[in-house]
C-alpha cells in the first residue's frame, strides 16, 4: 500500500477481499474430504490421519483466522451500507482492528483446543 | 540557503522524471516550488492553476504519490527533501502536469448530473427544510467543487474504465436528496446502473484525500442502499 492507500478501510479491502479467494480456493478440498465421508470411510481416516500434521494444523490455524476476518470485515461492510453513519468519517476504520484483534482471538481459542 | 530536490513528471503518458533543485524557503507550497521552477528553470513546463488559495481546485497533482492540492500542500509539511510530482492518476496525460479531465467531467453527465427544475421564475421557489434528513444528506455532499482528487485516490476507476467514479456519484447523491431536482428517477437510474454505485468497494481512498472532508463513500453507500430499497419498491425517490 502506498501513498493514499494508506488507511485502515483500503486495509480492510484488502484483507477482506484476498481472505475470500482463500476460503474459496479452500472449500472445493473441503467438499472433497466430507465426500469420501460418504463414499470410502478408509480413505477418510486416512485424511483424517494426515490432518494432525503440524503443518496441516497450521494451516487450520490460518483458516479459522481468516475464515473469522472475512465474516467479521463482511458484517462491517453491511453495517456501513445500510446503518446510518453518525458523522463524515463514518467508515467505521476502529471495526477493522477489533475483527483482526477478535480473529486472532478466535485463533488462539482454535490453538488452544477450546474450538477444533 | 538549503535546496529542495524537485522531480516533475516530463512528457505525457510517455515521459520520464527531471529532477530541478529550489531554494527552500520558510513558506513554500508545492505549487510555490512548480511555479518556481517555471519561472526561473524551464517555461516549457506546463501545469495548471487558478486561485492560488484553494478555491478552485485546478492545481491538484500526485505529490509523493498522493493527489493533492498543491496549493494547499506545504512542502515543510512532506517532511521530505525530495519532492516528486506527477499528473493527477486515473486521467490521460495531455502534457507534464496537465492531465486531461474531459473523460472525468463525462463520467458526471453519465451519472445523471444534470440539474433540472419543473419550475421557472414565475413559481415559487420549492420550500427547503434546513433540518429533514434528506436537506442534510445533500448538503453533506454539496460542497464538491469537482476538483478530481478522489478520482486519482479510486483504485477501483484505475480498475474499471466504466465506473463512474467518487465524484459523479457523490454529486448523484446530493441531487436524489435536493428537494428541487425534477428528474431524480433518471439520476438515480444512472448512478446505480452499469459503472454507478454497486462497483465501490468502499476502501475509503476518496474519503483520505478529499482536500475538503467530504465522504464520496458515505454517498455511495446511501445510494446503493437506495438503489436496493427501490428494487424492493420501498424507496420515494
Amino acid at each position: 500500500m502506498t501513498g493514499f492507500r494508506i488507511n485502515l478501510s483500503y486495509l480492510a479491502f484488502m484483507l477482506h477481499r484476498c481472505s475470500g479467494l482463500a476460503l474459496v480456493c479452500f472449500l472445493p478440498f473441503h467438499f472433497l474430504v466430507l465426500g469420501l465421508g460418504l463414499e470410502d470411510a478408509a480413505a477418510l481416516d486416512e485424511m483424517l490421519v494426515f490432518t494432525q500434521q503440524p503443518l496441516v494444523k497450521f494451516g487450520e490455524w490460518v483458516l479459522v483466522v481468516l475464515f473469522s476476518l472475512h465474516l467479521l470485515l463482511g458484517l462491517r461492510v453491511l453495517v456501513m451500507e445500510w446503518a446510518p453513519w453518525p458523522h463524515q468519517g463514518g467508515l467505521r476504520s476502529g471495526w477493522v482492528i477489533l475483527a483482526g484483534l477478535i480473529a486472532l482471538a478466535l485463533g488462539w481459542l482454535f490453538l488452544d483446543g477450546v474450538i477444533s | 540557503m538549503p535546496h529542495l530536490t524537485v522531480r516533475i513528471w516530463r512528457g505525457a503518458d510517455e515521459g520520464e522524471y527531471q529532477s530541478f533543485s529550489v531554494p527552500m524557503r520558510e513558506n513554500q507550497t508545492v505549487l510555490d516550488v512548480v511555479s518556481e521552477v517555471q519561472r526561473s528553470q524551464d517555461q516549457s513546463l506546463s501545469y495548471r492553476f487558478a486561485c492560488r488559495v484553494g478555491v478552485c481546485g485546478s492545481c491538484a497533482m500526485m505529490v509523493n504519490g498522493k493527489p493533492r492540492w498543491t496549493c494547499r500542500t506545504h512542502i515543510r509539511s512532506l517532511k521530505s527533501g525530495v519532492v516528486t510530482i506527477a499528473p493527477l492518476r486515473n486521467m490521460p496525460r495531455i502534457k507534464d502536469l496537465v492531465t486531461d479531465m474531459s473523460g472525468f467531467i463525462d463520467k458526471w453527465g453519465k451519472a445523471g448530473n444534470v440539474f433540472e427544475s419543473e419550475r421557472d421564475r414565475r413559481d415559487a421557489p420549492v420550500a427547503v427544510d434546513p433540518s429533514s434528513p434528506r436537506r442534510k444528506a445533500a448538503d453533506a455532499a454539496i460542497e464538491c467543487i469537482n476538483c478530481g482528487v478522489c478520482h486519482a485516490a479510486c483504485d477501483v476507476v484505475s480498475w474499471n474504465d466504466s465506473y463512474l467514479g467518487p465524484a459523479a456519484l457523490n454529486r448523484a447523491w446530493s441531487l436524489v436528496n435536493d428537494e428541487r431536482h425534477s428528474r431524480k428517477k433518471e439520476t438515480m437510474a444512472a448512478a446505480m446502473g452499469d459503472g454507478g454505485c454497486g462497483n465501490c468497494h468502499s476502501q475509503g481512498n476518496c474519503m483520505a484525500a478529499c482536500p475538503i472532508g467530504l465522504s464520496p463513500t458515505r454517498s455511495i453507500a446511501g445510494l446503493k442502499k437506495m438503489s436496493l430499497m427501490s428494487l424492493l419498491g420501498g424507496s420515494d425517490v
